[in-house]
Parts: C-alpha cells; structure tokens; sequence
C-alpha cells in the first residue's frame, strides 16, 4: 500500500512539490503506507525525493507536454495501479484540474479539488476542502483510491532527512493521438505572482486599461508585481494569467494591495496567505474590509495617483 | 455529417448567487448545506462562459443543433429560459429534489444518460467548476463514462480537418490542441466569452418554447442505482470563523493617506521603500 505524489518539476523539487511530500509523509505515517515520488519533469525532482522521505521514486520519461495531458494521464494511472496507491496527491493547478478527476475515474476512485486539510479518522483520510467560493469549508470521505490535489500553501513542507533513493526510469504509455499539441503561445511578461512580495491588485473599481497601466507603474515603483479580480480580468484590461483567486493564482505576499475589489469570497481564496492585506475602496461596507489589515475608503484611482506622486518623488 | 455542423450539448448549473456576502451566508448544520431561499439562484458564470462557446461555434457553422441540458430542482429552469433566450435549440430539465445533495459522479450519471439519449451528440461543453461546491469535476467523468476525448479549461474554439482545434489555459502558458472528436470540453473565463443578451423578441420567444423534461426514472435510473454512484460523502460542512481588524487609514486628501499608509507599512515592517 503506498501514497503516490506526482510533479512535473524539472531537476529540482519546487515548494510545492516538497509540500506534497510533507503531506504525504503525515499521511503515510498515520495510514501505515510508504510514500513514492513519480517525476513527470525530469530526473533532478526524483532523485531528490529520497532526501524527503520518499521511499521510491520514478522518473517517467516521454514528451508529456505533445499530448496534452493525455501521456501523463495514461502514466500516473499505470504506475498508481501497479503500486496499489491508496491516495495519489497532486499540486492543485491548471495542469491536475484536467489530470485529477480523469485520473481517479480510471482507477475507479474519487478526486478531491484543492483539498486544504487531511485528517485520519478511524484509519480513512477525511479531506477538508474549501466550498462555495470559500465561504464555508467541507470536510470530505472520499472513495479509494483518492486522487486529491493540495492547494499552495495550506501544507507543511516535508523536511530534508538526509535520506536517498534508487530512482527507476519509466516510458509513459505511447499516446493515441486523441489530443495532439500544436503549439504554446510565449507566457506573459510580468513578475509572478506566486513569487512577489508586493502585489498591487487592481478590480472592477480600477474602470479601464489605463488604470491598469498606472498599476503596472506603482507595482514597479514597489518592485512588486500586478494582480487582478476575474472582473477585470473579464472586461479585458489586464491579461488573464494576473487572475488571482480560486480560479487564478494563490498568492501570499507581504502586502497585498486591492484596488477596487469588492472581496468576493472567491477572490480572497487567492490571498489567504496574504500578510497584510490593504484594501481602498469608496464603500465602506465592501467584504474586502473584513479581510484587510489597513484600509482606506476612497476612490482607488485618486490613491494610485497620489501614491505614484509620492514614490516618483522618493526616487 | 461531413461538412456539416454538429449537434452540440452545453452543461448549464443554475447556483446560489456566488457574490452572496460571507454576512449573510449560513450553512444549515442538518442538511449541511445553504438553506433554501437563502439568495437568489442564477446560471454560475463557468457555465455562460460554455453557453457563449457554444453559441459563437454555432455562429461560425462548426455547431448546427445546440441544447442545453440541467440536472437540477425546479428553478434550474430559468438557466434553460435563459439558454433558449440566446436561441439554444432545445432544452431539457432532468428533474431531480435537489442537485445539492448529488456527488459529481451521480450528476455525471444523470447527465450521461440523458446525453445517450440525445441522438448524435457529438460535443459536450461543461463549465470548468460550479461555483455551489466547487468541484471541478463532472465535465472530466462525463467525457471518460463516454469514453471521449476530455480537455479543460479551453476558451477558443474552431473546426479544423475533422477535429476541434481549441485555444486553452495550460500550466504557465497558452495552449493550442489539436482535439478528436467526439469530446468534451470544459470552459474557462475570458474576456471573449462574456455571455451574449438576447434580443427582446428572443426572450419573449423564450417564454414560449418547451423545455423537455426527464424524471431519472424515465433516463432508466432508479434511486438505488444513483445512491450507489455517491463517490463523494461530506461528513460536515461549516463556515470558518473570520477576525475582523481593519484599521482606517485618514487624511485631509489623497496625499496625506498615501503618506500615513506608507508610513504604517513601513512601521508593521511590511514594505522597506527604496527610498
Ligand atoms: C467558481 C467561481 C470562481 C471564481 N474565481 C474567481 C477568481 O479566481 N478571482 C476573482 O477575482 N473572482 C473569481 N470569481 C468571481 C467573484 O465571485 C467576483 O465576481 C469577482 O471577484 C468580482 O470582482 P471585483 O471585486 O473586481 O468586482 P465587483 O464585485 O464589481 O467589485 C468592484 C468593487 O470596486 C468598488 N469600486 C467601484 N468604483 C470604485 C472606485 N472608483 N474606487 C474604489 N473602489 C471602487 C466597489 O465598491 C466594489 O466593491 C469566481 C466566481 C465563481 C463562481
Ligand atoms: N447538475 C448539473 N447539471 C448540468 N450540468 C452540471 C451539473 N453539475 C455540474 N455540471 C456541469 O459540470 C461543470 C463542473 O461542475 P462541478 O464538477 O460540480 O464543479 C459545471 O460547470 C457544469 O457545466
């Protein structure tokens, strides 16, 4: 019986995958299971999982990315099946949001989406996972195998035991054509999100493109980076990987600036791992004031501008 | 069929209202959902997103019969009044006590079956996730009960030598996807996607066209065959508790605030300025 973690890092293993492995270690621990790692990147990640508390490892070699998902898929759901894998445990992202609820079906189990908890009850994992945009949380018994994706952030990351493991080399299954890659468009210029300090987020309240173009300006003047709610996301003012939220980025800065963002539970799905929060808006009574740390209500264009003064001055 | 269109099926959820302010939300600690009447339902935006994927593949001939399908109580049919008011061809309401309490894989089942039942289906468009329990599932289990091909979170669409070339999110960057038919595909947000209105003579139209209802007895599915589908089992559901610890930041104008949040920040060590 074993706990398979999965990543698609290169030669090292990100946060996140060491936050899969921390969870999966627990969770070993309290099911009695072993934890192996399956590398979809590249060798580097599998042989690092030995010094995380893996007890095997696989690295599975093939173009993964020149059929979709659909090599990978076929892959995970091989090896999960030769292991008899209780729980797989992917990263939440937009890569598992198509690999996992595929991948539980093939083995006959169920998927959790963005699982922020793990509790073992009476030797069944029970999953916790955020419900209604956020505004509730549900706690979960999912039929084995479970094939749960672990949002950014909620899980401690294993600790580095000093341990190794042998890595075996795995081909994936050869594809059958059914999606076939015909091309990837550059990613977008912009500091990411996921590593900024500072993120000035702009919403609804931020009006038009131009406002957006002052966003860019101060997050430079803060060496930060710009965020923004589906809203404006939708209206077309900022391009869509800035999203942050349930359905975008999750973030967790030292500041987070909302600029006319209402604070939809969804959105503040994005930025539990937020520090401090600053929220401007003209109403007082916007959600986004019960999550914030500072607050000021006033029109949030009047504020950028006399932020960008101010900071344009101290240069 | 070659050279014409297809007979497409949208996925449409109709869901409490998703801005509903955590004030007023409440969760019911028997039934461990919303109470009902709790806020208004609507058709979730993922779903418009699908709905106006599906209509511009119609515009472009790619789609030649699009219906629209839900499994959902009573007032899920506005979500069908609201398809057939941007001229959806059919609409067909499985009518079940309350799509609550119906895991991913039991809705995937009932919507399997009235999908069999549809003749010569050969798309499927799903929202990405629906914004009730945010599951982000049951367009994926569809596509593999049908055992059709399955990609997520696409935005763009077109034919392209017999098969659907789509334009979606992927892991860092944008893809293109050459995708087999038949297929289905789940739909994220994008500016492009923004839910059309109709036209005042189509909503009125709307009112008058009629919207073919399944009972899950009539799609062959008694309620022990559905039980038995549950995957899912939600042992409790609450609402997190949230401190509230706003301080207002004030000023004479905008450059006295700028000036005094600055200085607060620096103060909570939260920002180091580069001046
Ligand atoms: C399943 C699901 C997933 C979702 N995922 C996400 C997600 O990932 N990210 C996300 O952001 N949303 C997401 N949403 C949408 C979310 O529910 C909200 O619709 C969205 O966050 C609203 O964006 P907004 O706050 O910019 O717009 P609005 O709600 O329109 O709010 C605009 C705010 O700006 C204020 N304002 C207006 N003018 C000014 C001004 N001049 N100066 C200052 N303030 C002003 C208003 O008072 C208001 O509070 C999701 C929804 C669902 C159902
Ligand atoms: N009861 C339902 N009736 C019709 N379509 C549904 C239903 N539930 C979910 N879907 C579709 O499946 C998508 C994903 O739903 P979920 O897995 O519940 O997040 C939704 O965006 C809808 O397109």
């Amino acid at each position: 019986m074993m706990i398979l973690a999965a990543t698609w890092d290169a030669e090292r293993l990100g946060p996140a995958s060491r936050e899969l492995l921390g969870a999966a270690a627990r969770l070993g621990a309290a099911l009695g299971a072993d934890v192996a790692l399956a590398s979809l990147g590249g060798a580097g990640a599998a042989e690092e999982a030995g010094g995380y508390g893996a007890t095997q490892a696989f690295v599975i070699e093939g173009d993964h990315a020149a059929s979709g998902n659909e090599s990978a898929l076929a892959a995970l759901a091989e090896l999960a099946g030769e292991l008899e894998a209780r729980v797989v445990l992917l990263p939440a992202d937009e890569r598992t949001a198509e690999v996992a609820p595929r991948l539980a079906e093939r083995l006959g189990g169920a998927a959790v989406m963005h699982a922020t908890g793990i509790d073992v009850t009476d030797g069944r994992p029970i999953w916790t996972k955020p419900v209604f945009g956020g505004k509730a949380l549900a706690a979960v018994a999912a039929s084995e195998p479970v094939v749960a994706t672990l949002r950014r952030g909620a899980f401690e990351a294993a600790e580095a035991t000093g341990g190794t493991t042998a890595v075996s080399t795995r081909t994936a299954p050869a594809a059958d054509g059914a999606v076939e890659l015909v091309g990837t468009d550059a990613p977008a210029a912009g500091n990411k999100l996921e590593d900024a300090k500072v993120i000035v987020a702009g919403g609804a309240g931020i009006g038009n493109g131009d406002g957006f173009a002052e966003l860019d300006e101060l997050a430079r003047l803060l060496g930060g980076a710009v965020g923004a709610s589906l809203a404006a996301v939708d209206a077309g003012w900022v391009p869509p990987d800035r999203q942050v939220g349930l359905t975008g980025k999750v973030v967790s800065p030292d500041v987070y600036f909302a600029l006319g963002i209402s604070g939809a539970s969804q959105h503040l799905a994005g930025i539990g791992g937020a520090k401090a929060v600053v929220a401007v808006n003209t109403d007082p009574d916007a959600p986004i004031f019960a999550r914030a740390r500072l607050g000021v209500v006033m029109d949030c264009r009047a504020f950028v501008a006399a932020m960008l003064d101010r900071l344009r001055n101290a240069q | 069929m070659l050279g014409l269109g297809m007979h497409a099926v949208v996925l449409l959820k109709q869901i409490l209202d998703w801005e509903l302010p955590p004030s007023r939300f409440r969760i019911d600690s028997e039934t461990r959902r919303p109470p009902d009447g709790l806020g208004p339902t609507l058709l979730g935006p993922f779903e418009q997103n699908a709905l106006e994927l599906a209509l511009q593949l119609r515009d472009a001939g790619v789609v030649d019969r699009l219906t629209a399908l839900v499994v959902g109580p009573a007032d899920s049919a506005d979500s069908l009044r609201k398809a057939l008011a941007v001229r959806a061809d059919e609409a067909v309401h499985v009518e079940v006590g309350s799509a609550e309490a119906l895991d991913p894989s039991q809705t995937a089942e009932l919507l399997l079956a009235a999908i069999r039942r549809l003749d010569g289906a050969e798309l499927v468009l799903a929202g990405r996730q629906a914004g009730d329990w945010d599951h982000g599932q049951v367009g994926y289990l569809v596509a593999e009960r049908l055992g059709w091909t399955a990609v997520g979170l696409v935005w763009h669409a077109e034919r392209s030598d017999g098969r659907i070339l789509v334009q979606r999110t992927g892991s860092g960057a944008d893809e293109r996807l050459a995708v087999r038919l038949p297929a289905v595909l789940t739909v994220t947000s994008h500016p492009s996607l923004q839910l059309r209105m109709g036209s005042v003579m189509d909503r009125m139209a709307a009112n008058k066209k009629p919207i073919t209802r399944w009972t899950p007895d009539e799609l062959g599915l008694a309620p022990e065959q559905i039980a038995a589908a549950r995957r899912i089992e939600l042992t409790k559901v609450w609402v997190p508790e949230v401190e509230r610890a706003c301080e207002l930041i004030e000023g004479e104008d905008a450059a006295a605030v700028a000036t005094r949040l600055l200085g607060r920040l620096e103060e909570l060590k939260l920002l180091t300025r580069p001046a």
